[in-house]
């Protein structure tokens, strides 16, 4: 009966995933000569698509508007089959997804050992130093009240404190256990919400709760005078903005144009762009994009 | 079958996040949410019944209030009084609030005429016919929508887990963010479990202060029922 249960929602799974790169389907490989590009199916991985794109054409390279496509469940395969040449991950989370054992945690160690568990046939870009990861975030207020700039110096308030975060959060080996762990911290009470959502975002600035887990591009952290502490005992493995392309496509020309963009790219731009594109007039993301581009001076010298 | 192996853990029934406090919290929001949703959708009900105003404008507008999306309802509630019991008990008692209220209004306004006629002839004033006549007449109505009310409260009050509150649904939204299937499944048999008993209880309640004289009508004559008939007319 289980196992009949299992296989379909498998089926469904696979159905689903099927939907997922039905745009692209057909799987054969790409023009040899047009990058395609892919992303998450989510504001920063598209807005990072859109930033690839625009810069390559700019110099010369033909892309493909980019695909949002989904979940790296569904965008990854895509990636492996050919159906797409170029997407921008996450470092610490895809070297999670291709080896789950995986223990590495710092910015460096993490690169490496993505390298070394990539698939054939895809290479990595160079690493930028934009990271968006779990953060333990607390209300300006609260950080001055308590004079903190890192999860250490919160540690000896955590048991007055509540905690807001998504329900995996409590349990995740980097949640909740792992600031007992690392940081000698147990809060007071854990209030399960969303991940990085409405609900935690609301709960923190209504002092609901004094600290929560959101992402450190989160658009909600500026329009709420949020502020991440630091992670010096590095709970939180790193997770670097990478671009993954197939080697068949990794040209100099493109992968000169993706590491320059790396090169420029900080979590702090990465955070502006984001609030720029969850701004009030919600601008197109390839408006942002092409802003942040020509600011960078990336494009505009030969467009 | 593993999954099934969480409910049947002695460890996971007790401690602060236990089942056990999940089922009391479960069973006080839900006792909670019903008594404020039956002060205020009985009084009203009868008295609309009973007089017979407003009744289009007030059901249809009980009934409009059932097409609010609950989990909207509970995020829009927690935006505006933030986290804590007052969003989701607001929530809980709009949906607990068109069947009482329906139950009542529909259960006073059909009591036959001809009784109510009697009643008036007898000398019975609006108040007494009230509660003398056409509450307990409506009573078997009344208390299927005290049941209906109660199974969509123990139902709805699972998804209420998902804006921070404690409840069984705690193990249904965390079983999933945690990918711990057990406690989902065991959360699941659990809240439905306490719905059929909930509904049991209240069905046995219903016997115990419905009028015989109604209930014989409605159900197969049975020997329990003759039990139930005697202690209550003796009571009367």
């Amino acid at each position: 009966m289980r196992k009949q249960l299992l296989a379909g929602l498998l089926v469904v799974a696979f159905a689903l995933a099927g939907c997922g790169g039905d745009p692209l389907a057909g799987g054969a490989d790409t023009d040899p000569d047009v990058i395609a590009i892919g992303s998450g199916n989510f504001t920063e991985s598209q807005l990072l698509a859109e930033v690839y794109a625009l810069a390559l054409r700019d110099a010369g390279v033909q892309v493909e508007n980019p695909v949002a496509i989904g979940s790296r469940e569904a965008y990854f395969p895509a990636l492996q089959d050919g159906s797409v040449d170029l997407i921008p991950d996450y470092s610490g989370a895809l070297l999670t997804y291709l080896d789950q054992e995986a223990t590495a945690v710092e910015p460096d160690d993490v690169y490496t050992a993505l390298q070394a568990a990539l698939p054939p046939g895809l290479v990595l870009g160079e690493r930028s130093e934009a990271e968006n990861k779990d953060a333990v975030v607390v209300t300006r207020a609260t950080a001055d009240r308590l004079g903190l700039r890192t999860i250490a110096d919160l540690a000896p308030y955590c048991p007055e404190l509540t905690f807001g975060g998504g329900p995996e959060f409590q349990t995740r080996p980097d949640g909740i256990p792992g600031l007992a762990r690392n940081y000698g911290c147990a809060f007071a009470d854990y209030r399960s919400l969303d991940s990085g959502g409405v609900l935690t975002v609301a709960a923190l600035g209504s002092d609901a709760v004094q600290a929560a887990n959101l992402f450190t591009t989160d658009p909600a952290l500026e329009q709420n005078d949020f502020m991440p502490l630091a992670d010096p005992a590095e709970n939180f493995s790193a997770q670097n903005v990478v671009p993954v392309l197939a080697e068949r496509k990794a040209a100099p020309e493109v992968r000169a144009v993706l590491d320059r963009i790396s090169a420029a790219l900080s979590t702090e731009e990465l955070l502006a762009m984001n609030v720029e594109a969850a701004g009030p007039d919600k601008p197109a993301l390839r408006t942002v994009a092409a802003d942040w581009l020509e600011r960078k001076r990336i494009t505009g010298g030969g467009a | 079958m593993t999954y099934l192996g969480w409910l049947f853990t002695g460890e996971n029934w007790t401690g602060p996040d236990g089942i056990l406090v999940r089922l009391a919290e479960h069973l006080g929001y839900t006792a909670l949410t019903m008594l404020i949703a039956m002060a205020i959708a009985l009084p009203l009900g009868a008295w609309i019944g009973h007089t017979g105003r407003g009744g289009v404008i007030v059901v249809g507008l009980a009934n409009a209030l059932r097409a609010l999306p609950t989990l909207g309802l509970l995020v829009l509630l927690f935006l505006l009084v933030g986290l804590g019991l007052l969003g989701p008990l607001i929530a809980l008692v709009i949906i607990a609030v068109p069947p009482l209220l329906a139950g009542t209004y529909a259960g006073v306004r059909n009591v036959d005429p001809a009784v109510v006629d009697a009643a008036r002839g007898m000398g019975m004033r609006g108040p007494e016919v009230l509660w003398k006549v056409e509450l307990p007449n409506a009573l078997p109505l009344i208390v299927g929508g005290v049941r209906s009310a109660t199974l969509q409260v123990i139902s709805t009050a699972t998804v209420a887990a998902y804006v921070g509150i404690g409840g069984l649904g705690r193990f249904i939204i965390d079983g999933l963010g945690q990918r711990d299937f057990g406690a989902m499944i065991g959360g699941s048999i659990l809240v439905a479990a306490l719905a059929v008993v909930a509904d049991l209880v209240l069905g046995g309640l219903q016997r115990l202060i419905v009028s015989p004289g109604l209930q014989q009508r409605a159900g197969p004559k049975r020997p329990p029922l003759r039990l139930v008939r005697g202690g209550e007319a003796s009571a009367a």
